[in-house]
């Protein structure tokens, strides 16, 4: 009997990770603005009784440092995520493939990067990685580190991304090969013309949750000193004298921003889940 | 009864099965089955749940490897281990239980796919016949529908023009019309009678035995993978041999 029997059935093959971020609701984002405002309100009226700037004051000053480093936040998640989508879909396409030539070492890689830690993927790439390249045109180059964390987010996604593809195409019913085979399309003729464009729909919610994951784990980089969003906090609070009081209104800012980015994301996902729910 | 392993025609058969095995595990689906068709001829396939009627349907056209015995469909040796599979499946198409439609694809698009992207024939000449099928199975107006916006019996229709878009020589049918609302059943039915008027060769497995009656010109009843008895329909419906056969119609009429 072939292999192919064996396969899951659809509904047991899901595509995709399981969702491992909490499902936000609004009272969180309440509560959390409630805390931040209360937090922010005790120390501005200490600070102001001790006539130093508030840290309200301090974090309104240093806020445009702070947004430059979300800004390297957001374009370090983009090609991460591009990087990974590309080899991830390699990787994937690999896995399915029937020679064991292609598919073993994809298996191996895929699996290998699914389950290490992100952050000993990033200490990996970083300490393994040289840190200057030699470019044919421009000479000796160092290779930013933000470079480098890029590279390493991108390594996790790939295989999750590459795990992705496969539960998607095991998810497609059986009988689609069938008749695909019994009208003598080939095996690359089926997969490009039927089976993956029905994988697509199914793999976006998926996709669009590893990407939230990826973008909530770029501070990472920040104990490597990339200048990101949180480096540039912890940076900022530093120049004002390190005071205690600024972690609060620092922290909260820092939660608000990735959560105004990252929520709404989160919630089109869901509902792109719903709508693409595999009804067998 | 004639022994079934007899040939039973004398014109060269476009179909033909000597001793067919096949085995899952242990468990023997099918344990020698012989029997020919001719060309234009009409034969129906009946029996019991498991007794391998579908298992017997897909060897024909490849989808279950041969576990012993031979199958020749145009010519075309299916047991052999150099068998090209597309060749084969250029000559003989199926419809199956489930229609299995390709849903990302309107009604004309599945029925055009595969002269265009495995038979390569020009665009408007495949669309030209493509249309005529539709027409043929009775979905004017329906060519650009999704296949999720038709019911049972008019997907089962499709994926029947989509079968013929391949200009098969032979259809195989494994229960079509099992999954169909009654109401539905008829239309499809239709459809396979006009085709078996034209004078397309077909194998059908079905449950309908009304159906067979009619428009078989000849039945085999299986049971347990093998073949019981068979003959033409008004012999093996009318006057049953086997005291199987006989239990087997009064449970289903």
């Amino acid at each position: 009997m072939s292999a192919r029997a064996f396969r899951l059935p659809a509904a047991l093959a899901r595509p995709g990770a399981p969702a491992l971020m909490p499902r936000p609701r609004l009272w969180m984002g309440l509560v959390l603005l409630a805390g931040f405002a209360l937090s922010v309100a005790v120390a501005e009226a200490q600070q102001a009784a001790a006539g130093r700037p508030g840290a309200l004051a301090v974090l309104r000053q240093w806020t445009p440092f702070i947004l430059q480093g979300f800004a390297l936040n957001l374009g370090m998640s983009f090609l991460a995520m591009a990087i990974a989508t590309v080899l991830g879909l390699g990787l994937g396409l690999m896995q399915i493939a029937r020679s064991p030539v292609l598919r073993l070492p994809a298996k191996f890689v895929t699996h290998l990067f699914r389950n290490s830690p992100w952050l000993v993927i990033l200490f990996a790439v970083m300490y393994l990685t040289p840190f200057q390249m030699r470019l044919p045109q421009l000479g000796l180059v160092m290779i930013p580190d933000w470079v480098k964390a890029t590279a390493a987010f991108s390594l996790p996604v790939m295989a999750n991304i590459s795990e992705i593809l496969r539960g998607a195409v095991n998810s497609i019913p059986k009988g689609q090969w069938e008749s695909a085979e019994s009208l003598a399309f080939t095996r690359g003729q089926t997969l490009r013309e039927i089976i993956l464009p029905q994988c697509i729909k199914r793999m976006i919610p998926a996709w669009m949750n590893w990407y939230a994951l990826l973008a909530l784990a770029t501070p990472m980089a920040s104990i490597l000193g990339v200048h990101e969003a949180v480096g540039n906090a912890q940076a900022a609070m530093e120049a004002a004298g390190s005071r205690p009081e600024f972690l609060g209104p620092f922290y909260l800012f820092l939660m608000g921003l990735f959560f105004v980015y990252i929520y709404p994301i989160s919630l089109l996902t869901r509902r792109l889940e719903r709508r693409y729910a595999v009804t067998l | 009864m004639p022994s079934p392993s007899e040939p039973t025609r004398d014109a060269a058969p476009i179909i033909s099965l000597r001793d067919v095995r096949l085995s899952f595990g242990a468990f023997e689906v099918l344990r020698g089955i012989s029997f020919d068709v001719a060309r234009g001829e009409v034969v129906c396939i009946i029996g019991p749940s498991g007794s391998g009627k579908s298992s017997l349907i897909r060897c024909i056209n490849g989808l279950n490897p041969l576990g012993g015995g031979s199958i020749t469909v145009c010519g075309i040796d299916v047991g052999d281990p150099k068998l090209d599979k597309r060749a084969l499946r250029r000559r003989v198409g199926i419809v199956f239980q489930q229609y299995n439609l390709f849903p990302h694809k309107t009604v004309l698009q599945n029925v055009m796919m595969a002269p265009l992207k495995v038979l390569r024939e020009p665009r408007a000449e495949v669309e030209a016949r493509a249309r005529a099928l539709i027409s043929k199975v009775r979905l004017d107006g329906k060519e650009n529908a999704w296949p999720g916006e038709l019911s049972g019996g008019q997907q089962q229709r499709v994926a029947i023009a989509r079968s013929l878009a391949m200009r098969p020589d032979v259809m195989l049918f494994d229960e079509v019309t099992a999954a169909l609302d009654p109401e539905t059943v008829k239309e499809v039915l239709n459809t396979i009678r006009d085709l078996a008027a034209e004078g397309m060769t077909c194998i059908l497995v079905t449950h309908e035995m009304g159906f067979a009656r009619e428009i078989a010109d000849h039945v085999y009843f299986t049971d347990q993978g093998v073949i019981v008895e068979h003959g033409p329909p008004a012999e093996l419906f009318g006057a049953p041999a086997d005291l199987r056969t006989r239990q087997f119609l009064d449970q289903v009429l």
